[in-house]
């Protein structure tokens, strides 16, 4: 068993050119060294770009700033400036960031042009792309100043990480980690559903019985503990810790942290499940009389209530990325919602039997369903909705969760079962499960900690606290979730984020939208001002030939020279359609025989 | 097996005193930010409604003329310092930090019709209907000295308008023709005239600084050359012009101040059709003043309103009005670019915000930053219909709002006709002029 290797440790050593690395660092002062190989110390701390594609040429110092080939701009080859002491800049140019890195932060579509656009349009949206461009690449080259490193686990050769028990992970790790796995013996109200906060502070767990308990989970405070009662169906965490919504067995409740009850919304009643949407303030209810409830609870007033029209509703997700929920019906269709609309904005067959659980990941780009059929499917919620993988599980399981880097967590009877993918923005891998651990109870509810590698399990035995490596984002934005915002910052938060609050009618299927050019409307504008003003003033006049002196304006002439225009026009445009036609075999014939690909290619630009 | 799990030390994420600023670790990872075009967009709309909110310009009013204010001047030295010239002959000079006035001056019988700074601040001229010119000091008379002009001049005929050379000691007037003077002679270097009538206002250009420009009421504007004997040539216009201003940054383009109600910006270079044609006011327009900048410039119209118009726009931003402001006859942008200054016919100058939502006095780099955001976002966003709606509100008197509406219904009315025209005739035969074309009648070289 060893200790977790230093951050950078991704980069695998290059055993060939060890004795060459180990030339003695050279200063900045000191003149650039004949050999190439002596890299600037600089190198020991965390490598931007990729291995493979760094440049290593023998004939001189190379800029640093280097983009891959088919860089957007010409790479600014500087050369390293000679100052009067005759002393170099051993890293000339801008620092460089990484290529794939300043994707991620790419928000532009450069496939996209927009049609027929005036030149001044056009200039202005080049100079926005320059911009965003430049935007990125600084936003992916502050990347470094990031603190924390992302959990993992390894298992050694041959080892499988799923036989890894719970006991093990808590002895390898620190103290402060591995506090963090209890267990609450609760038998006596159980079920258990829970539900973190947002910063991931916080937990609030009701027992199917009438037990409703809030606290502290990292310092094991507990802030408050009731008995309502009656039967808790579900537990939810409003936009702070201060405040969540209870769905009993009649009517919904909101508690604040001390256990106080606020309200009582008898608008929704018999509510099997609750989301909440925390950029709209929208509490969103799915009830047993097929109702799905949209409740704002900044001004208490109820948004929509939606007839889902396919009987009791009781499994419910929320996509984060466009706050659009998922329902599963017993038909096997999976429908997805918005506020805005009164019909379902998609319908995806899943299943064959009924759904039982739903899950989106934090991207909104997979989502998680299993079924009656004891199916795990996981979909591509990016255009056609298509199924990506499945597996069929021996029980089928009843709950699913993602967690904020993509691990899928799944409640399969007593067993939860966690599956991996390959990064961050890949879909878990069903083949082999990354952890499993059987619980003393069955699972009743599942929800991965934000911020923190654990996964919160609810059972009919309480309440297990998992650790599962990996599974959160390691570095939080202090103005989005704070887990360690003090009183005053979370009152600064909370004014700030109602004051954005987005209007509910905002909410479709690409939150995107809003930035783009609203195409149809432009265009029946444009048709409505032609009607309006009796002709187009954007079009091309056509051309009138101008009167010549000298007895050359006859009337034929003027025919002729017209038509000699006309047919230059048909030439131009006959020739472009046949430049496109050769252009495109052209590049279809390119790809299939093409010379394979060398490592000196990259030399060569 | 190896692993890690994630740990954070409480220490790196807590201030360490009370007296220390919270840690805010950032991460600006998108998934981290979801919403960001939506939320973005509600960012822009409260700014928006908040800049409508804290949109009051009006500074000051500067009371004291005994008659109707005539004509304004910057001093080109100081900020605070301010000229004015009213219909009753008296010119009173203005301290604007402490608006009140710090001299007052009986200059002429009858009317001041023009005022000018001299270029280093230490004297100014007047013109006025007693067929005079005079030259005054800046300073007030020495205890026991009596208020005397430095040098009169007596002329033949109404002096309209006075301007003065940018950097010569130099001046011209206007009235019968344009004169030009130097300043130590007591009569004209040139006299300069094309046609017969009376010019209304005379405006030396202030980077090309031999050239310049009048108007006169036989609807022309004539641009001259200082060195040459005869005028450059002129642009007839469908209405008489009232006053030019030159652009302070680009020496060719100048506007122009129409009396039917639009103002025109034009390219000194060609003639025959003007860059932009600005429509909003209901009435004359009396003066027009350029921004520093040389991006925008205010205007002043006979329908009791001052308006702001961006130089390559044809609608106003922004129009100002009170209750009791009356025909607006003079306007002058300061040259701090920050303030507007207008002269009405109640013998009041008004003191206007040029930026009618702007936090006057020294701001915080907190502060300045969220400015700076809020209005990127207004600029990202401007499009939206709701956006757009909000920021384009104003209120209006009742009179301007009825005529605005009655107007729109005359141009209607008017290009209904034409189009019904276009119908029934043959086809080619009833061209399609453009409004920048529509107004202006010849150019003569």
């Amino acid at each position: 068993m060893e200790t977790a290797p230093k951050p950078g440790g991704s980069v695998p050593p290059k055993k060939g050119r060890l004795p060459a690395m180990r030339k003695k660092p050279r200063r900045y002062w000191e003149e650039e060294a004949t050999s190439p190989a002596a890299g600037p110390p600089r190198k020991k701390t965390r490598t931007l770009e990729p291995g493979p594609t760094r440049r290593k040429s023998a004939n001189g110092p190379k800029p640093r700033n280097q983009r891959k080939p088919g860089g957007r701009k010409a790479a600014q080859r500087r050369k390293p400036e000679q100052t009067l002491s005759g002393a170099q800049d051993p890293f000339p140019g801008p620092a460089p960031a990484r290529v794939d890195a300043a994707r991620k932060f790419c928000r532009i579509d450069r496939s996209e042009k927009l049609p027929r656009a005036k030149r001044k349009t056009r200039s202005k949206l080049e100079a926005a792309e320059a911009q965003e461009e430049e935007a990125s690449a600084r936003a992916a080259r502050s990347e470094l100043l990031l603190a924390e490193e992302p959990g993992f686990l390894e298992g050694e050769d041959g080892e499988d990480t799923a036989k890894i028990l719970q006991t093990d992970i808590v002895e390898a790790v620190d103290i402060a980690s591995a506090a963090k796995h209890f267990d609450l013996n609760l038998r006596q109200f159980g079920p258990y559903r829970l539900n973190y906060s947002r910063t991931g502070r916080h937990l609030a767990l009701g027992g199917h019985r009438g037990h409703v308990a809030a606290l502290d989970w990292v310092t094991k405070k507990l802030m408050c503990e009731i008995n309502v009662m009656e039967a808790v169906r579900d537990i939810q965490f409003l936009h702070s810790e201060a405040l969540f919504a209870v769905a009993q067995n009649r009517w919904l409740y909101i508690y604040d942290n001390q256990g106080i009850e606020l309200h009582c919304i008898r608008r929704c009643d018999r509510v099997t499940q609750l989301e909440f949407l925390p950029f709209h303030f929208l509490l969103a209810t799915a009830s047993e009389t097929g109702f799905l409830t949209y409740l704002d609870v900044s001004v208490g007033k109820i948004v929509t209530a939606l007839n889902a029209r396919a009987g009791r509703l009781s499994v419910m997700a929320q996509n984060p990325y466009n706050a659009v929920i998922h329902l599963g019906h017993s038909n096997g269709t999976v429908s997805l919602w918005s506020p805005a609309m009164k019909e379902p904005l998609a319908k995806i067959l899943c299943h064959r039997g009924g759904v039982r659980a739903v899950a989106v990941d934090s991207t909104g780009t997979y989502m998680a369903t299993s079924g009656l059929d004891h199916q795990l499917k996981i979909f591509d919620l990016r255009g056609t909705f298509q199924p990506l993988s499945a597996r069929t599980l021996p029980q089928g399981a009843g709950h699913l969760a993602f967690s904020q880097r993509g691990l899928l967590a799944a409640g399969v009877g007593d067993v939860v079962n966690i599956w991996a993918g390959q990064g961050k923005a890949s879909p878990p891998s069903l083949e082999q499960p990354y952890l499993t651990h059987r619980l003393s109870g069955h699972v009743h509810g599942l929800q991965f900690c934000p911020f923190e590698d654990v996964l919160g399990v609810g059972h009919s035995g309480g309440i297990t606290s998992m650790l599962v490596p990996g599974a959160a984002e390691p570095n939080f934005d202090g103005l989005e979730n704070n887990p360690y915002r003090s009183r005053k910052q979370r009152q600064e938060w909370e004014v700030k984020a109602l004051l954005e609050k987005v209007p509910a009618e905002l909410i479709c299927l690409d939150p995107r939208a809003l930035a783009q050019v609203d195409v149809v409307t432009l265009e029946q504008q444009k048709k409505e001002r032609i009607e309006r003003l009796g002709y187009d003033p954007d079009a091309k006049a056509a051309f009138q030939p101008k009167p010549k002196q000298k007895g050359r304006s006859s009337t034929a002439s003027l025919v002729k020279r017209k038509k000699k225009v006309m047919d230059q026009e048909h030439r131009d445009k006959v020739r472009q359609s046949l430049e496109q036609k050769q252009q495109q075999q052209k590049q279809e014939k390119a790809k299939p025989t093409g010379v394979r690909p060398s490592a000196l290619d990259r030399f060569m630009h | 097996m190896k692993v890690k799990m994630l740990s954070r030390n409480p220490d790196n994420y807590v201030r360490e005193t009370k007296l220390d600023i919270q840690r805010v670790p950032r991460n600006y990872d998108p998934t981290l930010h979801p919403f960001e075009v939506p939320r973005e967009y509600v960012r822009a709309l409260n700014a928006t409604k908040l800049e409508r909110v804290f949109a009051k310009p009006f500074l000051a009013s500067l009371d004291g003329h005994r008659d109707g204010v005539n004509c304004l001047a910057k001093h080109p030295k100081s900020l605070a310092t301010v000229l004015s010239g009213a219909c009753d002959g008296e010119v009173k000079i203005w301290n604007l930090t402490e608006r009140k006035c710090i001299r007052t001056i009986q200059a002429h019988e009858g009317f001041v019709r023009g005022i000018c700074t001299r270029f280093c601040g230490t004297s100014f001229f007047t013109v006025g209907d007693d067929k005079t010119v005079k030259q005054w000091k800046m300073n007030g008379p020495g205890y026991g000295e009596e208020e005397e002009p430095l040098h009169t001049i007596l002329g033949k005929t109404v002096y309209t308008g006075i301007d003065h050379h940018w950097k010569d000691p130099a001046f011209a007037t206007c009235g019968q023709q344009v004169d030009i003077w130097d300043e130590q002679r007591t009569s004209p270097v040139s006299s300069m005239n094309w046609g017969f009538d009376s010019i209304s206002s005379v405006k030396f250009n202030p980077i090309e600084t031999f050239l310049l420009g009048s108007c006169a009421s036989d609807r022309n504007i004539v641009l001259y050359d200082m060195r040459q004997a005869t005028p450059l040539k002129k642009v007839i216009l469908d209405m008489r012009t009232n006053t030019i201003c030159w652009n302070p940054m680009e020496a060719f383009i100048f506007t122009a101040a129409n009396e039917d109600y639009n103002l025109y910006t034009f390219d000194m270079r060609a003639l025959d059709a003007p860059v932009m044609v600005h429509m909003d006011h209901v009435s004359a327009v009396l003066d027009v003043d350029y921004s520093p900048t040389g991006k925008e410039f205010v205007s002043a119209s006979f329908d009791k309103s001052i308006r702001i118009f961006p130089v390559d726009k044809s609608q106003s931003r922004e129009v100002y009005h009170t209750k009791r402001m009356q025909h607006v006859i003079c306007v002058k942008w300061t040259s701090d670019s920050k303030y507007i200054m207008c002269g009405s016919d109640e013998m009041n100058i008004r003191l206007w915000k040029a930026n009618a939502s702007e936090k006057l006095g020294v701001l915080t780099s907190r502060e300045k930053s969220a400015n700076d955001y809020n209005q990127k976002l207004k600029e990202k966003f401007q499009h939206h219909p709701h956006v757009k709606r909000i920021a384009r509100h104003r209120h209006l008197p009742k009179s301007i709002y009825s005529q605005i509406q009655e107007q729109r219904i005359m141009k209607e009315a008017r290009r209904r006709k034409e189009m019904n025209r276009r119908k029934h005739s043959k086809p080619g035969s009833v061209p399609i002029v453009s409004e920048r074309k529509k107004h202006v009648v010849a150019v003569v070289k």
